[in-house]
C-alpha cells in the first residue's frame, strides 16, 4: 500500500512550525537589531551575571535529577513487583495530578513551605525548630522535584516491567545473592529508562523559569528568567534568543549522552 | 530460622509499602493543600477562616474565570482533535517510507518534546510575530496542535507496527475499498493507540503554561497564565474552587471507567 502522501501535511506542518522557527531563534540569536551578523549575543552568556544564572540552573538542576532518580528507582522496582498487570493504573495516578493545573500545584507549596505554614506547623506541634524554606534554593528543588519526577519513575518503570524475570532467576540460579543480580543484571538493563529519565527531568529543570518565580521569591534569577525577561520585559530579543542557542548546547548534549545509553528508544516514556 | 526470615521479609514489605505511600504524600500532598484552601473563608491562604462554600459559588459569577476555562478547555479540545487526526494520518504515511526518511522524520519529532520549552515557545513567538500573524487565539491553538502531534505520533506509532498488514490486503482482494478496508481493518486495531494519544494531547494542552505564555498575546487568558498574572496579587480562592471541582469530575470518571468490564475479559471468560 503506498500511503506516504498521509504524512504530507505533517511534514509541511513540522517544517513550518518546528524546523523554520528553530531556524529563527538561530538567525535572531546571530543577529544584531540592524540584521548584522555577530556573536554578540551568544557571548553574552560570559557576562557575570549570565553566568551565575546559568551555574545556579545548572546546579540546582543537577540535584534536582539525582534526587529524581534515588527517588523513582526503587519506587519503579517496588511498582514492578507488585502490579505486574496495573501498568495503566500507576500511569494514571502519575498523570492525575496534572489535571490540577501546575502553577496551582507548584503555590501550593508555598502553603505548605512558608513561615507559618503546614509543614512548619507540624514541626512545632512535636517541639521542633521550625525552618526557613521559602524562597530558598532548596524550595526551587523541592519544586522541580515535585514536577519532573513522573518522569523519572514512567521511563524506568517501563523498562524495569519488560526485563524477563527468567533472566533474573537465572542470574539467582547460578549463585549471584540480590545485590549482585541488580548490579549486574537489572541495574545495566534499566540504563535506557535511566537515561531517557535524565533526560526528562534535567531538561525542563535547567530552563524553567516558572518554578523559580513561584518558589524562590524574585532574588533568585535562573537562565530561564533571565531568557524570559528579555523576551517580555526588557524586549531584547536578539539577546533572549543568543541566550536561547547557549541553552540549546546543554538540551543538546544532554540528548546525545541520553540516545548513547538508549540507542532503540527503549525508554521512550509513556 | 524460617521465623525469622518470614519476620524480615513482613518488615520488608512494610517499608516498601511505606516508601509508596510516602511518595504518593509528597505528589498529592498540594492538591489537598488546594482542595481544603478552596472551602476556606479567610481569604489568606495562610489562614483557616473556618468552612465555607462562598468561593463555590461566587465561582459561577466570575466571568474572567469562566472565560479564561472556557478557552483552556476549546484549546485543548480542538489542539487535541486535530493533533490527533494529523498524527494519526502521519502514523500512516511514515510507515509507509523508507527507514532512513522514517529516523529523519521520527527526529524531527520528538524536537517538541525534548527540546526546552521556553525555546519552543519563544520560537513559535518568534514566527508568528515575524510574518505578522497577530497573536491571540489561533497562534495558542496552533502552538498546541505543534507541540500535542509528537505524543499523538507515540502512542499511534506502536499500534500501527502491530497491525498485520494481509489483513488488510485480504479485505481489499475480498473487494473493499481502500478507505473502507482501513476504517473496518486497521483502524480498530489502532483505536486504543488513537485514544490515549488524544488524552495525553488534552492532558498536555491543559496543563501547559510556558508555550501558552509567550504565544498567546494581550487579549487572551486560559487558567495558566490567568493565574500566572494573580500570582502577585494573590490568587482569587475562586480559582481553587475551580480547579477542585476539574480534579473530582476527572478522579470520578476514571474510577467510572476503570470500574467498567472490561469488553477482552468478557470475551475470554
Amino acid at each position: 500500500m503506498n500511503k506516504k502522501w498521509l504524512a504530507t501535511p505533517y511534514l509541511f506542518w513540522a517544517v513550518a512550525f518546528i524546523v523554520i522557527p528553530l531556524l529563527m531563534v538561530v538567525y535572531y540569536g546571530m543577529t544584531d537589531k540592524t540584521g548584522a551578523f555577530t556573536w554578540e549575543n551568544v557571548i553574552a552568556i560570559t557576562s557575570p551575571e549570565h553566568v551565575k544564572a546559568l551555574m545556579l540552573s545548572l546546579l540546582l538542576s543537577l540535584i534536582s535529577t539525582i534526587i529524581c532518580l534515588l527517588l523513582a528507582y526503587p519506587l519503579a522496582m517496588i511498582l514492578v513487583a507488585k502490579h505486574a498487570s496495573k501498568t495503566s493504573f500507576i500511569v494514571m495516578l502519575f498523570i492525575l495530578p496534572m489535571w490540577m493545573n501546575f502553577l496551582l500545584r507548584t503555590l501550593a507549596w508555598q502553603t505548605l513551605l512558608e513561615k507559618n505554614g503546614v509543614l512548619n506547623g507540624i514541626l512545632s506541634f512535636l517541639h521542633l525548630p521550625a525552618l526557613n524554606l521559602i524562597n530558598t534554593p532548596g524550595a526551587i528543588i523541592l519544586g522541580m522535584v515535585y514536577n519532573f519526577l513522573p518522569f523519572m519513575v514512567l521511563p524506568i518503570y517501563n523498562v524495569l516491567a519488560k526485563i524477563d524475570i527468567n533472566v533474573i532467576n537465572a542470574a539467582r540460579d547460578l549463585g549471584a545473592n540480590g545485590i549482585q543480580t541488580f548490579l549486574k543484571i537489572t541495574l545495566p538493563l534499566s540504563f535506557p529508562g535511566i537515561a531517557s529519565g535524565i533526560t526528562m527531568v534535567f531538561v525542563p529543570a535547567l530552563t524553567t523559569f516558572v518554578i523559580s518565580t513561584l518558589l524562590g521569591g524574585s532574588k533568585i534569577l535562573l537562565i530561564g528568567n533571565v531568557i524570559e525577561q528579555e523576551f517580555t520585559t526588557a524586549s531584547n530579543w536578539h539577546l533572549g534568543s543568543g541566550l536561547s542557542l547557549v541553552l540549546m548546547i546543554f538540551v543538546l548534549l544532554s540528548m546525545v549522552i541520553s540516545s548513547f545509553f538508549d540507542k532503540d528508544g527503549e525508554g521512550a516514556a509513556l | 530460622m524460617t521465623q525469622k526470615k518470614q519476620a524480615s521479609e513482613r518488615f520488608t514489605g512494610f517499608l516498601k509499602k511505606f516508601y509508596v505511600f510516602l511518595i504518593f504524600v509528597f505528589l498529592y500532598a498540594p492538591i489537598v493543600t488546594l482542595m481544603v484552601l478552596s472551602f476556606n473563608a479567610s481569604k489568606t491562604r495562610s489562614k483557616w477562616g473556618g468552612f465555607t462554600l462562598k468561593w463555590y459559588f461566587e465561582l459561577f459569577e466570575n466571568e474572567a474565570i469562566l472565560k479564561a476555562f472556557s478557552n483552556t478547555m476549546i484549546i485543548a479540545f480542538l489542539s487535541a482533535l486535530i493533533a490527533t487526526i494529523l498524527g494519526t494520518a502521519a502514523c500512516i504515511g511514515i510507515r509507509n517510507m523508507k527507514k532512513r526518511h522514517q529516523g529523519i522524520i521520527m527526529g524531527v519529532t520528538n524536537i517538541p518534546m525534548l527540546n526546552a520549552e521556553i525555546v519552543t515557545g519563544i520560537s513559535l513567538m518568534l514566527l508568528f510575530i515575524s510574518l505578522g500573524i497577530k497573536t491571540g487565539f489561533l497562534t495558542v491553538l496552533l502552538s498546541h496542535i505543534t507541540f500535542n502531534i509528537p505524543y499523538v505520533i507515540l502512542n499511534v506509532m506502536p499500534k500501527l507496527k502491530q497491525v498485520n498488514n494481509s489483513t488488510y490486503e485480504a479485505a481489499l482482494d475480498l473487494g473493499a475499498s481502500p478507505v473502507y478496508a482501513f476504517f473496518k481493518v486497521v483502524f480498530p486495531d489502532i483505536l486504543p493507540g488513537v485514544f490515549s494519544g488524544f488524552l495525553m494531547a488534552f492532558t498536555m494542552s491543559l496543563d501547559d503554561f510556558i508555550i501558552t505564555h509567550f504565544t498567546k498575546g494581550a487579549g487572551l487568558d486560559t487558567l495558566s497564565t490567568k493565574i500566572y498574572t494573580e500570582v502577585k496579587k494573590g490568587i482569587k480562592p475562586e480559582m481553587y474552587a475551580l480547579s477542585t471541582l476539574i480534579f473530582i469530575t476527572v478522579l470520578i470518571l476514571l474510577i467510572l471507567v476503570n470500574k467498567m468490564p472490561d469488553p477482552k475479559a468478557k470475551e475470554k471468560a
